[in-house]
């Protein structure tokens, strides 16, 4: 069973709720990314996104821009997260996941890239620039290695929520709200109608993303979804604080952790 | 040519971020309603004819045809029209096109900053409000057009991140617009993104070309032997381009910016040099490297300066319907000063890339064979730089 799939059905049955954790890889290096993913899962993060940096990211804000950015001039590589990812595997069972354009996948050789997934432990992708009506792009290899294309549904999906939620797999990526990653002060989006609308058309896990950075937003956004996902707000720490955040990074997720959990 | 939709053979597509799909599709439904209907198609021709003056000449450079001896040469002065560049011709019909969806807001992304300048333009025209996003060091370059920009209403900001070129400035623009996607209309400027806008865009420009075969046919009573125009993401030579495809005898060629040459790292020759991929909205060609990270590019002039090139001419291409060439700085330079000395048209240095190829072009063409250049834009705004690339010192 694929290890996503697996970590949802336990938190179901402990009826608990799935901490999710961005990273951009390579930031502050490898060795930082590394022990940034073990420390996190020790302070309670159930599943990591490993963010792949790209030179053009037009879905994220300026804190993951300036950290894919950071990433690649210290010369963060595709092979060199696998490798990465490999030296993990030895340590941790937990979900990993890439989250990265789709030129990166496209110009590795989408075989290839999925077949080296298998490999390496990667358990799923999740690609903000590839809508439902280009999965095919990728779907194909991803589900010959038993790999996950995680899709992501916005408010702004309307009458397209229907299917994309019906095929989803792994879990649904649910956007809090238009605009880029990044923290947000506060969202204007009806939480009721957007999840009761996910909820009619699909039972998998969804997990809320987009501007979620403390334990007070993941408490909130804890009652319409089975997940909560936070990415800048780590991101930032490492910005700030290079391969000393660790302990900040922590405190930040195992606060969010017991919000969660209360 | 279209084989499923929104594609051009392999090409194009419809990559974009969940956030701003739903607005794609409510753009495709809305542009084939108004592609349709004549309300709409009237009141864009009534503004190509008395605001764009439309249409533009179709001029023989009987100097330049004499001095390079060989095929007919003439000029179809794109340049000429309202905010000096083919750019209006698109604008026009976009702006016209948010305004009819009941958009109040258009961003737009600019290089050499005809596209936001014309932007601006429709902008304040049809009372829209108005935001382009520039790169840094674009705004250096061209300086004027900026301030054109904000003297016609609009909001210029300037983009910090990556290259601070026009691929940033997309980038920006797009992260605008998934911000703002409910009250904004993204006005794409070239025959690049995702569908519709490559068709869209052609659709809108493909008038230089039905003009030009109009005029030629009254001028000559026959087609062009070659038609030849600049390449950055390809919307005036799409423009040119398209109403020639079906027939075969004419050859096309798209000119590409090979700045200091395609042997080196400075230049914008995508389809000399570059790859297949999926990058800002469509599968096209562009400039990348192993790992599929976008190369920063370079070219003399900002409205070339693209890493990537519209899917219709990556099929184009492939197809071997179309051919392209480089031209570098110094033979646009050349050619910038040529014209004006020549014809007393001063080609913008985008354009000038495209008489660059002419001078190499036609000498090799029989004396009983035409060819048609698409002046894309006038050269005002590039004197100053070219004056500094020739080393002279002028005040503003």
């Amino acid at each position: 069973m694929n290890r996503i799939d697996a970590k949802f059905e336990n938190l179901k049955a402990q009826n608990k709720k799935a901490l999710i954790a961005f990273i951009t890889a390579g930031d502050g290096g490898y060795e930082t990314t590394e022990r940034a993913v073990l420390a996190m899962e020790k302070a309670g993060v159930d599943i990591v996104e490993l963010g792949i940096p790209f030179s053009d990211p037009v879905a994220e804000g300026p804190v993951i821009q300036n950290a894919s950015e950071r990433a690649l001039a210290g010369g963060t590589t595709l092979r060199g997260v696998f490798e990465m990812v490999s030296r993990l595997r030895n340590q941790t069972d937990m979900p990993l996941l890439m989250m990265m354009y789709l030129n990166t996948i496209y110009r590795f050789g989408t075989e290839r890239f999925f077949k080296l997934c298998d490999e390496h432990g990667i358990d799923g992708v999740i690609v903000p620039d590839m809508p439902y009506e280009e999965r095919d792009e990728i779907q194909g290899a991803a589900d010959k290695y038993g790999k996950h294309s995680i899709s992501l549904v916005a408010p702004t999906s309307a009458d397209r929520i229907d299917k994309i939620a019906k095929d989803a797999t792994g879990f649904l990526y649910c956007v809090s709200s238009t605009g880029v990653t990044g923290m947000r002060s506060k969202f204007d989006t009806d939480f009721d109608e957007f999840f009761g609308t996910i909820k009619k058309y699909t039972s998998i896990p969804c997990a809320v993303g987009f501007g979620i950075s403390n334990a007070e937003q993941a408490k909130v956004m804890s009652r319409y979804c089975d997940g909560v996902i936070v990415g800048s707000a780590i991101v930032k720490l490492i910005g700030e604080h290079g391969e000393n955040a660790i302990e900040k990074v922590s405190e930040l997720v195992s606060s969010m952790r017991k919000a969660l959990d209360e | 040519m279209l084989v499923k939709k929104g594609r051009f053979g392999e090409f194009g597509g419809q990559y974009v971020p969940e956030t701003v799909m739903n607005a794609v599709c409510e753009l495709e439904k809305a542009y084939e309603f108004y592609r349709n209907d004549e309300e709409f198609k009237s009141e864009l021709t009534e503004l190509y004819k008395n605001y764009a003056s439309r249409p533009s000449m179709l001029y023989f450079a009987r100097k330049m045809t004499e001095d390079l001896g060989g095929a007919k040469i003439y000029i179809k002065r794109e340049d000429l029209n309202h905010t000096g560049s083919h750019k209006v011709n698109n604008v026009l019909g976009q702006a016209l096109l948010a305004k009819k969806m009941g958009k109040k807001r258009v961003i737009a992304e600019t290089g050499a900053g005809q596209h936001g300048v014309a932007t601006a333009t429709a902008a304040a025209l049809l009372g829209l409000e108005c935001e382009v996003f520039m790169g840094e060091e674009d705004m250096d370059r061209q300086a004027l057009n900026v301030y054109r920009m904000e003297l016609l209403g609009a909001k210029v900001t300037g983009v910090k991140s990556g290259t601070r070129t026009l691929k940033d400035a997309i980038n920006e623009a797009m992260r605008d617009w998934a911000t703002n996607v409910e009250t904004t209309y993204y006005l794409i400027g070239s025959v690049m993104g995702p569908h519709p806008y490559p068709m869209m865009v052609r659709d809108f420009q493909k008038i230089i070309g039905e003009e030009t075969k109009r005029q030629l046919m009254e001028m000559e009573g026959k087609l062009p032997d070659c038609v030849i125009a600049c390449v950055g993401g390809g919307s005036n030579a799409m423009g040119m381009f398209y109403d020639f495809i079906s027939d075969e005898g004419v050859r096309l060629v798209g000119v590409e910016a090979a700045g200091k040459g395609i042997d080196t790292k400075l230049h914008a020759a995508t389809i000399a040099k570059g790859s297949t991929g999926i990058f800002h909205g469509m599968k096209s060609l562009f400039l990348q490297n192993d790992e599929g990270q976008i190369d920063s590019v370079y070219s003399i002039s900002a409205g070339l300066d693209y890493p990537g090139i519209g899917p219709e001419h990556a099929n184009l291409y492939k197809t071997g319907r179309a051919e392209y060439i480089g031209i570098t700085d110094e033979e646009a330079v050349q050619a910038f000063e040529y014209l004006s000395k020549t014809e007393g048209i001063i080609p913008a240095i985008e354009s000038a890339h495209a008489v660059a190829a002419v001078r190499k072009i036609a000498p090799e063409m029989a004396k009983d064979k035409i060819l048609v250049i698409n002046l894309s834009g006038r050269g005002d705004k590039d004197v100053y730089q070219i004056a500094r690339y020739r080393g002279v010192n002028i005040n503003e």
